[in-house]
């Protein structure tokens, strides 16, 4: 849409649910969007799509949107990107939102550019960076790129909404407040909104339980440094103390130690930990893509040149395979003499 | 079956340096290559073809004239065609003027019944040019496929790799699929196949050929605007510790961890 096409005015973040539960990455948008609309002197509004979901909405009120528009339809309980898209695409084109941000999750990443198609509007990938442009009130979005190695910033000057998906966990939500008042507006659509080709059959529930790497605080990953497969254990069971999600080098990856799943760097995963940990990772710039926007990084490498010790926080320069256990015995005792 | 994949070519990932002094990656000097995670979009377009009789893999992209190699490439892997939409009214491009470009040339070259594309490219690292061409041509996108399940003229169905688990759906035919790097091992080429990759003349289309008005396409038919790019430093001027004392170097990383309240 073009932005002469009418007035739009007022923030949208798109809320999350899985089994009719809200997920937290919802509230995490709407501090963001509570920037965004305070900046631009306007409303917060989250619109949120999925069935049997009306009645847990407030809570979405109470972590700052000001307005929630629900759509509650058995044919919105599986994440089909076409419905989902055409449901949101009524919405948009009623209301005339200026922004709307979702989150850079498999949802987010799929329905947003579906509906930025439809809407023939510009969207923004995986932004790390929000803000309001003070002269012509036009959103700034910065994102990273190769990995973090370029940072760029992008407008959508002439289109309307102006989207963009931001990067889970770059953001804690904002603290609960139980007064906050706000409007909940329920929506119906006509029927062939609904309509979607594509069918839901089961979800296959992942057995660990850990955290995925993407969402953990705490991420400890192993490389080539720790030689086979059995010393890759040592990774986990330094992870399990610590609470952490457990990473990987593509070389550890590639030697079939774990899962891609795991792999963190430019053809796998970005993390952006509190802690990121690792053990015998030389850091080759596509690992470092992939981590460098974490908060704190330990190394542990036996080579004094390693690219990584340019990267992290604290280094011991020896070998992983000697360190860890003894960091693990000392993180153990440690646990058990603290008063907590 | 008429199967399509989109590919994209990309600064080649290995040959990339990181400069000294920034610690941020070095740009020049570096070789182009077929977008690596397209690999598993390419494979299993392949192995698509040879489980389904009579069909064919036509591969597409956009791109200068340099990105037919990453056309061959994929050609050399198994599928059978190419075609190269190059323009100089194409550059400049964001995910929706490339979407559109990709979308009309295949209403042009098209229909095909299945449209494979990777999980997103190593450069931009958007994702979103697949879902926003599914959304152009009105067809179903299934992303982040981690396995295709079953597949025939009709429909197919695939696990997709989300958040906590794994999503088991369904789609009727024509859909797009994006796939992610767990769904196989792409196959080395054959000599056999980079010498039928040689011998494949790739054609170019231009926006003209893909009917598409230049106010459509590249920068000026772009919602977004690039306005600002900057390296930011990665170095961190960290503490580094010798571990030839390696319970002295624990000691102090277990301080440095209690300092910053990690333990």
């Amino acid at each position: 849409m073009k932005s002469t096409e009418g007035t739009f005015q007022s923030v949208w973040t798109l809320g999350e649910q899985r089994d009719g539960r809200i997920s937290p990455v919802s509230y995490e948008l709407l501090a963001w969007g509570r920037d965004l609309a305070d900046k631009r002197g306007t409303t917060l509004a989250s619109v949120i799509l999925g069935y049997n979901l009306k009645d847990r909405v407030n809570t979405l009120i109470e972590h700052g949107a000001d307005i929630i528009y629900v759509v509650d339809n058995p044919a919105l309980e599986h994440a089909y990107p076409d419905a989902h898209a055409a449901v949101l695409e009524k919405l948009v084109r009623e209301f005339l939102p200026e922004i709307f941000i979702a989150s850079a999750t498999t949802y987010g990443r799929t329905i947003m550019p579906v509906l930025a198609a439809k809407l023939e509007t510009g969207l923004t990938a995986d932004c790390t960076g929000l803000d309001i442009d003070p002269e012509t009130g036009l959103l700034i979005q910065t994102r990273p790129a190769i990995g973090g190695n370029v940072m760029a910033t992008i407008k959508t000057p002439k289109h309307r909404p102006q989207m963009s998906t931001v990067r889970p966990r770059s953001r804690k939500p904002l603290a609960s407040d139980a007064s906050r008042k706000g409007q909940v507006i329920v929506r119906e659509c006509p029927d062939d909104a609904y309509a979607s080709k594509v069918k839901f059959l089961e979800f296959i529930k992942d057995e660990t339980t850990a955290l995925p790497i993407q969402e953990a605080e705490i991420v400890v990953s192993g490389g080539k440094g720790l030689k086979d497969a059995k010393n890759f254990q040592m990774v986990h069971e330094l992870a399990d103390l610590l609470g952490a999600s457990v990473g990987a080098s593509r070389q550890a990856v590639d030697l079939g130690w774990i899962p891609y799943s795991h792999q963190v760097g430019l053809s796998g995963k970005t993390v952006s930990p509190h802690l990121y940990v690792c053990a015998g990772v030389s850091g080759a710039v596509q690992h470092i893509a992939g981590m460098s926007s974490a908060d704190i990084v330990v190394a542990i490498n036996n080579d004094p040149d390693a690219p990584i010790f340019r990267v992290c926080d604290f280094g011991i320069v020896g070998d992983a395979i000697e360190i860890i256990p003894i960091l693990i015995e000392k993180l153990q005792s440690q646990k058990a003499t603290s008063p907590k | 079956m008429r199967i399509a994949v989109l590919v994209k070519q990309v600064p080649s990932t290995d040959k990339v340096k990181m400069d000294e002094e920034t610690g941020t990656m070095v740009r020049s000097a570096m070789d182009a290559e077929l977008n690596p995670l397209d690999l598993y979009a390419v494979e299993e377009a392949v192995r698509a073809k040879e489980k389904t009789e009579e069909t064919e893999i036509t591969v597409i992209s956009m791109g200068p004239p340099a990105a037919a190699s990453a056309i061959k490439e994929a050609i050399a892997m198994g599928c059978d065609k190419g075609v190269l939409l190059s323009d100089k009214v194409f550059s400049g491009a964001d995910t929706w003027a490339t979407a559109r470009t990709l979308s009309s040339a295949i209403e042009k070259i098209g229909p095909y019944d299945l449209i494979f594309a990777g999980e997103r490219a190593t450069d931009g690292e958007t994702g979103q040019v697949g879902p926003s061409v599914a959304a152009q041509l009105d067809m179903p996108v299934l992303t982040y496929v981690s396995k295709i399940r079953e597949v025939n003229g009709a429909r197919i169905v695939v696990e997709r790799a989300v958040e906590g688990g794994h999503e088991v759906v369904e789609a009727s035919l024509p859909a797009l699929v994006s796939v992610v790097k767990e769904i196989n091992e792409p196959r080395i080429p054959t000599l056999k196949g980079k010498i039928r990759a040689k011998q494949t003349e790739v054609p170019v289309m231009t926006a003209q050929d893909v009917g598409l008005d230049a106010a459509h396409a590249g920068l000026l038919g772009s919602p977004t605007r690039v306005v600002k790019v900057f390296y930011p430093s990665l170095s961190r001027n960290g503490t580094i510790v010798d571990g030839r004392d390696p319970e002295r170097a624990v000691n102090a990383l277990v301080q440095f961890l209690k300092d910053k309240a990690l333990v």
